[in-house]
């Protein structure tokens, strides 16, 4: 029998708690449990980025994390991005470049985007290409991608 | 062969016809009008994998429907997988309708609601299934015209719409939408038309830019994917799968799996499968499950597969030939004998397949991740034994492609396990699943001989392809002696190839556009002539001197005799039925090998080119794409085992590598649209080769160009 442990953990801004094996993978738990389906299974070794979360505001990638390791931390999932109906600028500015074509990888891309974002505002269009490097996208949309990336910090600088 | 399909389909018809036209979809619809029509011409009909089974009807095979509320909703089999026809095909409805672009509904690859469509692949959706949808579209608003008529009580010809709101010309008040036209009716009409040129001065929506109707849903994490569904007392499966194609299993134990908590052990025949509520616990479960094999498989590896290419098969085609070759060595002054060599390739879509299949009665629904609902649903019928009634597919968004999705393995599996366990079940491929079973681009071998005379013209062309096939093996250039022989083409399938192949972006036309464009640059270099100035010299099709000329301009284009340092590689050549020319410039570095591409310009001739923007969409997604065969990818195996199982060993194309994309599309609104999917693909690997070889001397006759293979040309300069 596998031991079951409560684990509480801030979801998207909320606080909340379940019972669980703990070894379980943070992507799994997000989507079955919680239904946050926007978490995406890529490769399930850490590789592609598809599954990239916020892990007090740092960028992980959720098949590699077991859900005991999130215990107290604060999760953001790109279901919790948008606030009050508004989308985030780096969604906003994904929407606007088009900066997407299946749209599979396109939460991860974005959460490793806004990560980025908060520690360096001032990024440079370099500095954007080096932070989505482990990120990979198959359609082939990169170049819109940095272009939405770098439209979104002109805007955050604006203090959002 | 296909002569005889197409008979028997004949003869099939009537006995076996679907029966769109007994069905009456106002059932399922509630209500409103609903016009049906038929895209098929010869392409799609080429289209039917034969695999699929299915007869030819004379069936309307897709249709719109105008409900009671006003919602205008088109009805395709077709899906959206990122190449954007849920916007573009929307907006051509939008165009004829004469409605807001936003009260169109696309409502795409449903095996119960939409009528059949054989697949969506070869850029095929918006040049063949466009026109017949916008001529269905305009006959279906004389239809609304006329019962407009009948309300307003003025002649139809009297009536224009605007928004979806019919008025009459001498008298603007009098008005009535197509929502009150729909209300209260069951009308169902059935039309025969074909697509005719248009008039674009009225197009209200078609050749502008539109951005994608699904990037909300898609940026918030709402876009549903088959993988996001869920029911309950669904579960998940893990299959248990040989170490290599051809391993066959001798013995197994489970036991191991059984263990597990709340894993459960399924049996189907030759399916071994784990379920389990809990992904994590049927991923655990299932490398616990021992099971030993014996091994028959192919003695060829990754580097052995072009000699044995060569050997495998006698089988030959000539494609077209014309002259004497032997006339044509005479009057070269050069001869030059190439062997161009290409490797397997993977989609790698960032989405595995998935699929999740649900029986409720004895009615089974699959949610796939496909190209093809259509060819999954008759899979079904076929390895379950049920009634096509009884089998019903729907396409959430699928993540991805590539002609990978052409292939439906997943989905006959998870109807398998929903069959033999009772339960709802979900089955997401793994990364290292969706590698084994992937069906790869096929490597190929292309021997390519011609000369050059004097004055540099092109005096013969020898072109010989083994497994690629012949899209993109035209000449293009103007040649008094040539032959083009095709060997082994469709030979693609597990055990005459080590696995699995099939279609992959632009099937097979990057590496016969690879060949043909390396041997031109190779023969201008050799003639001493600037090699846009040997392409314009030795061509006399219009539209690909316009797209050379074009891109030339584009890029900033100063003629040279190459090698001359620069950097600068260029090459032309077409795809579904779209001309592209493009230019790349790249630095090497001559000490590690590396190649950037720093920039890349590329001209297209599309005709009609419906939304500029998802146009030009696509075109930097197949030139950013392209760079993985270009640099980096190639499957690697041993007889039948793959060996790169994740993107660790088999590298996707990097941020990093992304050059500044130029593009243009030439203004061809008065002639009929073209694909836009593929065509921008095949050109990007010779041009980069070109393009090292212009900064180097360097000349590489195959893909990937990885940094070893580069340091391994240079030592040849």
């Amino acid at each position: 029998m596998t031991m079951e442990e409560k684990i509480r953990f801030k979801l998207n801004d909320k606080q909340t708690e379940l019972v669980t094996d703990p070894t379980q993978t943070l992507i799994w738990v997000l989507r079955n449990h919680f239904g946050l389906t926007g978490t995406k299974y890529g490769c399930g070794t850490g590789f592609c980025g598809a599954c990239t979360v916020l892990i007090d505001n740092e960028p992980v990638r959720s098949c590699q994390m077991a859900i005991s390791d999130v215990a107290g931390k604060s999760v953001v999932t790109i279901e919790g991005l948008a606030k009050n109906g508004k989308l985030h600028p780096v969604q906003q500015a994904f929407v606007d470049h088009d900066a997407l074509q299946c749209g599979y990888c396109t939460p991860g891309m974005i959460l490793t985007a806004v990560a980025l974002l908060r520690k360096n505002p001032k990024i440079s269009r370099k500095q954007i290409i080096e932070g989505l490097e482990d990120n990979y996208c198959r359609c082939g949309a990169h170049v819109r991608i940095i272009d939405a990336v770098e439209d979104a910090s002109k805007v955050m600088k604006g203090g959002k | 062969m296909k002569k005889e399909r197409e008979i028997k389909n004949e003869a099939a018809r009537d006995a076996e016809s679907p029966g769109m036209k007994r069905r009456s979809f106002i059932k399922i619809l509630g209500g409103g009008i609903i016009i049906f029509f038929q895209p098929w011409n010869s392409l799609d009909l080429l289209a039917i994998p034969a695999e699929q089974g299915r007869s030819l009807t004379k069936d309307y095979n897709a249709f719109l429907h105008i409900a009671e509320d006003g919602t205008i909703s088109c009805y395709t089999g077709k899906i959206e997988m990122g190449q954007g026809i849920i916007t573009s095909l929307a907006m051509e409805m939008a165009d004829d309708l004469n409605v807001p672009f936003e009260k169109v509904k696309m409502v795409m690859g449903d095996t119960d609601l939409c009528p059949y469509d054989a697949g969506t692949w070869g850029s095929q959706s918006t040049q063949t299934f466009g026109p017949a949808m916008r001529a269905a579209t305009a006959e279906a608003k004389g239809v609304l015209l006329d019962l407009a008529s009948a309300q307003l009580g003025v002649p139809a010809s009297q009536l224009e719409v605007k928004d979806g709101i019919v008025f009459d010309t001498k008298n603007q008040k009098s008005t009535v939408s197509y929502a009150q036209l729909a209300k209260g009716k069951k009308l169902e009409k059935y039309l025969d038309v074909k697509p005719a040129p248009e008039d674009y001065t009225k197009f209200t929506y078609v050749g502008k830019s539109f951005k994608r109707v699904d990037s909300v849903e898609k940026v918030t994490g709402k876009a549903k994917y088959t993988g996001d569904l869920k029911f309950p007392g669904m579960v998940f499966a893990r299959i248990l799968r040989p170490p290599s194609h051809g391993a066959k299993m001798t013995s197994v134990d489970v036991s191991g799996a059984e263990k597990i908590d709340g894993v459960k052990v399924v049996r189907d025949g030759d399916l071994i499968a784990v379920i389990s509520e809990n992904k994590d616990k049927a991923d655990e479960a299932i490398v616990k499950i021992k099971a030993e094999y014996t091994f028959d498989e192919m003695k060829v590896n990754d580097k052995t597969v072009f000699e044995w290419m060569v050997k495998a098969d006698s089988r030959s085609n000539v494609v077209r030939t014309g002259g004497d070759l032997a006339e044509g060595r005479k009057i070269s002054v050069k001869v030059f004998e190439n062997e161009y060599h290409d490797p397997y390739i993977a989609h790698a879509p960032i989405e595995t397949h998935t699929a999740l299949a649900q029986f409720e009665g004895d009615k089974l629904t699959v949610w796939a991740s496909t190209q093809s609902p259509f060819g999954l649903q008759d899979n079904i019928v076929r390895d379950l034994g049920l009634t096509r009634e009884k089998v019903r597919v729907i396409t959430p968004y699928v993540g991805g492609g590539f002609g990978g999705k052409a292939a439906y393995q997943q989905g006959v599996e998870a109807a398998r396990l929903a069959k033999a366990t009772g339960k709802p079940v979900m089955l997401v491929w793994s990364r290292d699943e969706e590698f084994f079973y992937d069906t790869f681009h096929t490597a190929n071998v292309i021997k390519v001989n011609s000369g050059v005379d004097k004055s540099g013209n092109i005096t013969f062309w020898d072109y010989q392809v083994w497994f690629a096939g012949t899209r993109g093996a035209e000449i293009i250039y103007e040649v008094p002696h040539f032959k083009t022989t095709s060997y082994s083409e469709n030979r693609n399938v597990f055990p005459v190839q080590p696995f699995s192949t099939g279609p992959w972006r632009a099937p097979n036309n990057n590496s016969n556009t690879f060949a043909r464009e390396v041997q031109i640059d190779i023969m201008a270099s050799a003639a001493g002539m600037d090699p846009l100035d040997f392409r314009l010299k030795n061509l006399k099709d219009e539209k690909m001197i316009a797209c050379l000329k074009s891109v030339a301009d584009k890029f900033g284009y100063v003629p040279g005799k190459t090698p001359t340092g620069r950097g600068i590689g260029i090459a032309c050549g077409h795809d579904a039925g779209t001309w592209v020319a493009e230019i790349a410039e790249v630095k090497v570095d001559k000490i590690t090998g590396k190649v950037q591409v720093v920039r890349v310009a590329a001209t297209q001739d599309m005709g009609l080119c419906v939304n500029p923007e998802g146009a030009l969409i696509q075109m930097e997604g197949c030139i950013t794409m392209a760079l993985g065969y270009t640099f980096s990818e190639e499957v690697h195996f041993e007889g039948g085992n793959i060996l790169d199982r994740n993107f660790d060993t088999y590298q996707l194309p990097l941020f990093s590598w992304v050059p500044k994309i130029d593009c243009v599309i030439l203004d061809r609104k008065d002639k009929p649209p073209r694909g836009g999917g593929e065509p921008a693909i095949i050109a990007v690997g010779a041009i980069v080769c070109n393009a090292i070889h212009d900064a180097t001397g360097a000349r590489l006759l195959r893909t990937p160009m990885t940094p070893e293979r580069v340091l391994e040309a240079l030592k040849k300069v």
